[in-house]
C-alpha cells in the first residue's frame, strides 16, 4: 500500500518535472522563432535583389548593399580564429597536461576572469592602446586581434573540459609504450577530443561574428571595403547596426534590420554546425 | 561529463544566437531616457505637485539641456526632468511613440514619418544655434582659410595633399606641407554629419557629390570616430588630419579650426558670435523651422547648425503640461543667457520672441 502510494507520488513529480522542462525548452524555441519572424517581417522591404551583391551602402541614395559588411564580419572572425585557436589549444593542453598542480587553479581562474570582462572594455583598450600605441590603426587586423582576445577564454575553457575527459587508461597506454608526453598528446589526447575542440572553436567563431561594441570601436567604419589587406579600415554587420541605428529611418532602418537577420542566420548556422560536430564526436567516442 | 559538455554547448549555441539578436534589435530602446509612458490619462492633480518630465534626442543639445535643467529645477523644485541624449533619430522616434514628454532634434521629421507621430499635432521650438568647425592638426601652420569648394573636395578625397593648389589659393602666403591629408568623419549616424553635408550640398553645389544625410557614403580611405569626441581625438592625435567637430568639443580638445568663406565672400572664424550672426540671416517659416547653414550676412559663420525641441499641442496631463510649458519658456528666455558660456549661440531676439509666443498654442487641460 505504502509502496504504491509512494510510486504514485513519484510519478506525479516526474510528470511535473517533465512538464516544466518541456515548457522551458519550448519557451526558448518560441522566443527564437518570434525573433526570426518579426525581424524578417520588418526587414523584408530591404531584401532586394542587390542586398547581398551590391558593395554600395549609401543612405542618401537609398542604396543598401550588405556584401562588404558580410565580408568584414567573416574576415575579422577568420583573423580572430587564426590568432586565437593555437593560443587556446596551447593553454588548454598546458593546463591539462603540463602545468604543475599549484599553477593549474590560478590559471583556470584567470581565464574565467578574462571571459567576463565586458566587451566595451576590450574595445576601449583596442582604441586607446592597440590602434594608437601599437600603430595598428583602426582596421580589420585591430578588430581581429580584439576578437581573438575575447574568444580565447571561451575556446580554452571548452577545449580544456573536453581534453580532460581523455581516459587515463588511453594516456597511460601511450606512455607505457614509451611515448614522450608530446607523442602521448598526439596519439591519445587529440584524437579523443578532436570533435569537442572543433565545437569549441565554432562557438568562439559565433561569438566573434556577433561581437558588436568592441568591433564598432576599432574596425574603422569604412564603407564598401572588400579587401584582404588586414591594415585597411573596414566594417562588420554588428558594427554598422550599432553605429547607424540611432539616426536611421525608413528604408535605412529596414536595411539595418536586414543586416541583423543575416547575422542571425549566419550565427545560428555556425552554432548548429558546431553542435552537430560535437554530437557526432560524442557518439563516436561512446560507440567504440 | 561529456554529456554535460554536449548539452551546455547546445544551450550555449542557442543562447549566443538569441543574445546577439536581442542586442541588435534592442539597441535603440535599451539606451537613453527611462521609459515612462507619457500618455497617462489626464490626472486631476493640482499643478505644482511632484512632476517628472522625460525627454530624449539630440546629443548636440546635451550640454544645453543639462545646464537648462539645472537652472530650471533650482526654482521649480518639485519638477524633475530627465534628458537622454541618444541622438536626434531616437528623439524623433521616442516622441512619436509617446515614450517621452518632449523630444529634441537637429533634423526635422520627414513627411513619411509624420503619420507615425501618435500624439497628434505638435510644435517645433527652436532652441539654439551651434557652429560646426572644420578642425585640423597641422604642425607649423597657423590659421587656415577654406572655401566651401575646397572643403568639399577635401572631404570627398578629390584633394589628397595639403599643398594642393586649391588649398594654397585660399591661403596666399602660407607655407603648406607636401604631405597627405588624413580625413576624419563620424562613424555613427549623426545630426552633425547631416548639417555638415547639407552645408556642402548647398554651398558647394556642383562640386559636392556625396549628398547629405546622417550617414553618407564616405570614401573608404578615411578615418572614422565615434561622436564629436571620437573625431576630435583622431584629429588631436594625428598630425596632418582634418575633420568636422562641433565648436564646444573642438574647444574642449584644444583643436585648431579653419575660417570658412561665407556667402558674402568673407572668411569667418567659428564662434558663438559668428553663429549668432548666422541666425540673423535665416528665413524662418511659419512653423519656426528653417535652414541655418550657408546663411546670409557679412559676419555669419556658414556652417551653423539649428536644433529644435518638440511638444504636443494638446497636452494629455495637466501637471505635466504646465511644467513642460514653464520649462520651455525658461529655455527660450532665461536659459538663452547661459548658452554663450558653453560655446553655442543663443537664438536671435526676434526668433526667440516668436518661439515664446508659440507657447500659447500648447493647450493644457
Amino acid at each position: 500500500m505504502q509502496l504504491a502510494e509512494l510510486h504514485g507520488h513519484r510519478q506525479y513529480a516526474d510528470r511535473a518535472f517533465r512538464g516544466i522542462a518541456l515548457c522551458a525548452a519550448g519557451l526558448v524555441l518560441l522566443v527564437l522563432g518570434m525573433i526570426a519572424v518579426t525581424m524578417t517581417q520588418r526587414a523584408w522591404p530591404a531584401f532586394g535583389r542587390t542586398f547581398f551583391t551590391s558593395t554600395r551602402w549609401s543612405a542618401p541614395d537609398g542604396l543598401f548593399g550588405a556584401l562588404p559588411f558580410v565580408w568584414g564580419t567573416l574576415y575579422t572572425a577568420a583573423i580572430a580564429l587564426v590568432l586565437a585557436v593555437p593560443v587556446s589549444l596551447g593553454v588548454a593542453l598546458f593546463i591539462t597536461q603540463a602545468a604543475p598542480p599549484w599553477l593549474k587553479k590560478p590559471m583556470v581562474y584567470l581565464l574565467d576572469l578574462l571571459a567576463v570582462v565586458p566587451s566595451v572594455v576590450f574595445g576601449l583598450w583596442g582604441v586607446l592602446v592597440l590602434s594608437q600605441h601599437f600603430g595598428l590603426g583602426r582596421s580589420f587586423l585591430t578588430a581581429g586581434v580584439i576578437l581573438a582576445v575575447m574568444i580565447i577564454p571561451i575556446i580554452t575553457s571548452l577545449a580544456r573540459e573536453v581534453i580532460e575527459t581523455t581516459p587515463v587508461s588511453d594516456k597511460e597506454a601511450a606512455l607505457a609504450l614509451g611515448a614522450t608526453r608530446w607523442e602521448m598528446i598526439c596519439a591519445s589526447v587529440l584524437p579523443h577530443s578532436k570533435g569537442g575542440i572543433v565545437g569549441a572553436v565554432m562557438l568562439g567563431l559565433g561569438r566573434a561574428m556577433g561581437e558588436t561594441i568592441a568591433a564598432a570601436l576599432v574596425i574603422g567604419s569604412a564603407l564598401g571595403q572588400i579587401t584582404v589587406d588586414p591594415f585597411a579600415p573596414g566594417n562588420s554587420m554588428p558594427a554598422v547596426i550599432a553605429n547607424e541605428w540611432g539616426e536611421a529611418d525608413g528604408a535605412h532602418k529596414a536595411a539595418l534590420i536586414a543586416l541583423a537577420v543575416t547575422l542571425f542566420v549566419i550565427t545560428i548556422a555556425v552554432n548548429l554546425i558546431a553542435t552537430a560536430i560535437v554530437q557526432r564526436s560524442m557518439k563516436r567516442s561512446h560507440g567504440t | 561529463m561529456t554529456k554535460t559538455i554536449m548539452i551546455s554547448a547546445a544551450l550555449a549555441a542557442i543562447w549566443v544566437a538569441g543574445c546577439n539578436k536581442k542586442q541588435d534589435g534592442g539597441s535603440g530602446a535599451a539606451s537613453g531616457a527611462p521609459m515612462v509612458k507619457a500618455d497617462k490619462p489626464a490626472g486631476d492633480k493640482p499643478a505644482g505637485g511632484p512632476v517628472t518630465l522625460n525627454a530624449s534626442g539630440s546629443s548636440f543639445q546635451k550640454q544645453f539641456q543639462e545646464v537648462a535643467i539645472e537652472g530650471f529645477t533650482k526654482t521649480a523644485r518639485d519638477v524633475k526632468i530627465n534628458y537622454g541624449a541618444g541622438g536626434s533619430g531616437k528623439g524623433r522616434q521616442d516622441f512619436a511613440d509617446l515614450v517621452t514628454d518632449y523630444g529634441c532634434m537637429d533634423g526635422l521629421y520627414k513627411e513619411a514619418e509624420l503619420a507615425k507621430v501618435k500624439g497628434g499635432p505638435f510644435l517645433y521650438f527652436p532652441i539654439l544655434l551651434g557652429a560646426i568647425t572644420v578642425s585640423y592638426h597641422l604642425d607649423g601652420v597657423g590659421k587656415l582659410k577654406l572655401s566651401p569648394e575646397t572643403i568639399a573636395k577635401i572631404f570627398q578625397r578629390d584633394i589628397k595633399k595639403w599643398n594642393d593648389a586649391a588649398i594654397a589659393a585660399d591661403n596666399p602666403g602660407v607655407k603648406l606641407p607636401d604631405a597627405a591629408i588624413v580625413v576624419a568623419h563620424r562613424s555613427d549616424g549623426s545630426g552633425t554629419t547631416e548639417q555638415f553635408t547639407r552645408y556642402l550640398d548647398a554651398a558647394a553645389s556642383g562640386v559636392w557629390k556625396l549628398k547629405s544625410g546622417s550617414t553618407v557614403e564616405w570614401p573608404a580611405d578615411m578615418q572614422a570616430g565615434n561622436g564629436n569626441g571620437g573625431v576630435a581625438q583622431i584629429i588631436k592625435t594625428t598630425n596632418r588630419a582634418i575633420g568636422y567637430v562641433d565648436l564646444p568639443d573642438a574647444k574642449a580638445s584644444g583643436l585648431t579650426y579653419a575660417s570658412v568663406k561665407n556667402q558674402a565672400g568673407k572668411f569667418i572664424e567659428p564662434s558663438s558670435e559668428s553663429a549668432s550672426a548666422a541666425g540673423d540671416g535665416i528665413d524662418v517659416k511659419d512653423d519656426l523651422t528653417y535652414v541655418s547653414v550657408n546663411a546670409k550676412g557679412d559676419a555669419a559663420y556658414p556652417i551653423t547648425a539649428p536644433t529644435w525641441c518638440v511638444a504636443y499641442a494638446k497636452q494629455p496631463d495637466r501637471a505635466k503640461g504646465a511644467a513642460l510649458k514653464a520649462y520651455f519658456k525658461y529655455m527660450l528666455t532665461d536659459a538663452q543667457g547661459l548658452i554663450k558660456d558653453i560655446d553655442f549661440a543663443p537664438l536671435p531676439k526676434g526668433l526667440a520672441d516668436k518661439a515664446v509666443a508659440q507657447l500659447d498654442k500648447i493647450q493644457v487641460p
